[in-house]
């Protein structure tokens, strides 16, 4: 996949063009911290539905990608937690919503995976619990691992903090959390970013994702939360 | 008769228990609730490495303006002490996962003689889903289970077995009680210290789990600063 060295800089309007009905989407993000609220913005209002949601939790029911599950967009959700957005359980107990719950650790593993060509993983994790059911259970040296599969998805939108015009990235705080991840399993990536500077201007020492990996970016706005993260 | 202790006194006596359990550079996780305490009473002489899974090692206490993007477990605000560092959660789940973190500290719906814990739902009622409980309470080095004795109905939550779904077989390594720390070893449950103004038959009627007891058996650590 060809990839432009210097990242077109687009509306997030634009770049959730690239979502159709029925895609899959990865959005980064733990809790309030690290969610590309002016993409998901963007796709509450596009109101693309039929949406594949893979995060590791579905935020609060008025936040951040919450408001895709709230806004009945979401087919499906992959995630580890949706205890704080009760639209997310209501929904599930009612049948419109397929939900799929895995351990945090295995949910990222699982990205890296898919985004670094690996074709599932041994963990111990969720042994001897509900998680084993329907997965292949393997002995390795004595100790018990559940095979894991990997996750990719159409869609990623992630947040970072600066880009250079090469899609180079930077991340600031515990908004970091699943969003490098994501950036590489995805067939599309948009980085919702603080500012954008020119090449050069970030040390190659900071960098924490390669631009190669990013085929857009799109500046936060100045919706609440993206203010605050 | 079991003394009467209202809930800040429950919850400071099992936070402040646990705070006792770590060396100096040891690394530790807390869960929300109770556990989250546990900071506030580590002794002045052990310095605690506090880890979150979404990717602080080194966290501090909440600071005095709320900042969203320093957040841990439950979206709780932090700080960055000196010398801290942040990662992505791949790696935070590394270090869980691999055994780079010494202890975890968690609630417990249920804990089982042999250390099965089951803490993350109950059929049907909503399902907030795992989070990172499962990865945590199978990477660290001990597990140690901080929970009230009983239910608020009363009923034990220290059984023979666990009846709710698991978190994990046989993975807690310590539980500590307004009333009591149990040690399990090898599958084996061992009352290890008791609270003040309370005696074994006492304790007994609100477990219902089988246990062998420490002797001599000492106080409870901590309640003496009550």
């Amino acid at each position: 996949m060809s990839r432009k060295i210097v990242k077109p800089v687009i509306s997030a309007q634009e770049a959730v063009g690239r979502v159709k009905p029925g895609s899959s989407i990865m959005v980064g993000g733990f809790n309030y911290g690290g969610i590309p609220y002016s993409l998901v913005e963007a796709l509450v209002a596009a109101g693309v539905n039929d949406l594949t949601l893979i995060a590791n939790d579905t935020a609060y029911e008025n936040v951040g990608h919450g408001r895709l599950v709230a806004n009945g967009q979401v087919k499906k959700v992959i995630a580890s937690h949706v205890g704080l957005n009760k639209k997310t359980g209501q929904l599930f107990h009612d049948g419109q919503l397929e939900l799929e719950l895995c351990p945090q650790g295995t949910f990222v593993e699982r990205i890296r995976a898919g985004g670094f060509g690996l074709g599932g993983f041994l963990t111990p994790t969720g042994v001897g619990t509900v998680v084993e059911e329907g997965k292949q259970v393997l002995e390795v040296k004595g100790r018990k691992y559940i095979l894991e599969l990997p996750l990719r998805a159409d869609v990623a939108f992630i947040r970072a903090h600066r880009a250079d015009r090469h899609g180079n990235l930077t991340f600031f705080g515990t908004n970091r959390n699943f969003n490098p991840t994501m950036a590489m399993a995805a067939d599309y990536v948009v980085a919702e970013v603080d500012s954008i500077l020119e090449v050069g201007e970030i040390d190659p020492n900071d960098v924490v994702t390669p631009g190669i990996l990013i085929d857009a970016l799109v500046v936060k706005g100045d919706n609440y939360y993206a203010a605050r993260t | 008769m079991l003394p009467e202790l209202n809930e800040e006194l429950v919850r400071s006596r099992i936070a402040r228990r646990i705070a006792r359990e770590f060396h100096d550079g040891a690394v530790v996780n807390l869960g929300i609730g109770i556990p989250t305490l546990v900071s506030d009473y580590i002794p002045e002489d052990v310095r605690v490495v506090f880890q979150t899974e979404n990717g602080v090692v080194g966290a501090g206490p909440a600071p005095e303006v709320p900042d969203l993007r320093f957040i841990g477990a439950g979206g709780r605000h932090l700080t960055l002490l000196p010398g801290s560092a942040l990662v992505s959660s791949d790696l935070s789940f590394g270090l869980i996962r691999g055994g780079h973190v010494d202890a975890t500290v968690l609630g417990a719906l249920e804990v089982s003689q042999d250390g099965d814990l089951a803490n993350w739902m109950v059929p049907g009622k909503m399902v907030p889903g795992m989070g990172g409980a499962m990865d945590l309470v199978t990477g660290a080095r001990q597990v140690i289970i901080a929970t009230t004795h009983t239910t608020k109905k009363g009923d034990a939550k220290i059984l023979k077995e666990c009846t709710l779904p698991l978190t994990a077989k046989g993975v807690v390594s310590l539980v500590v009680t307004e009333f009591a720390v149990f040690r399990i070893c090898e599958g084996k449950m061992e009352l290890a210290e008791i609270a003040p103004d309370v005696t074994l038959e006492d304790l007994k009627a609100v477990t219902e789990a089988e246990y062998t007891v420490a002797d001599p058996l000492p106080i409870m650590q901590g309640t003496e600063e009550e």
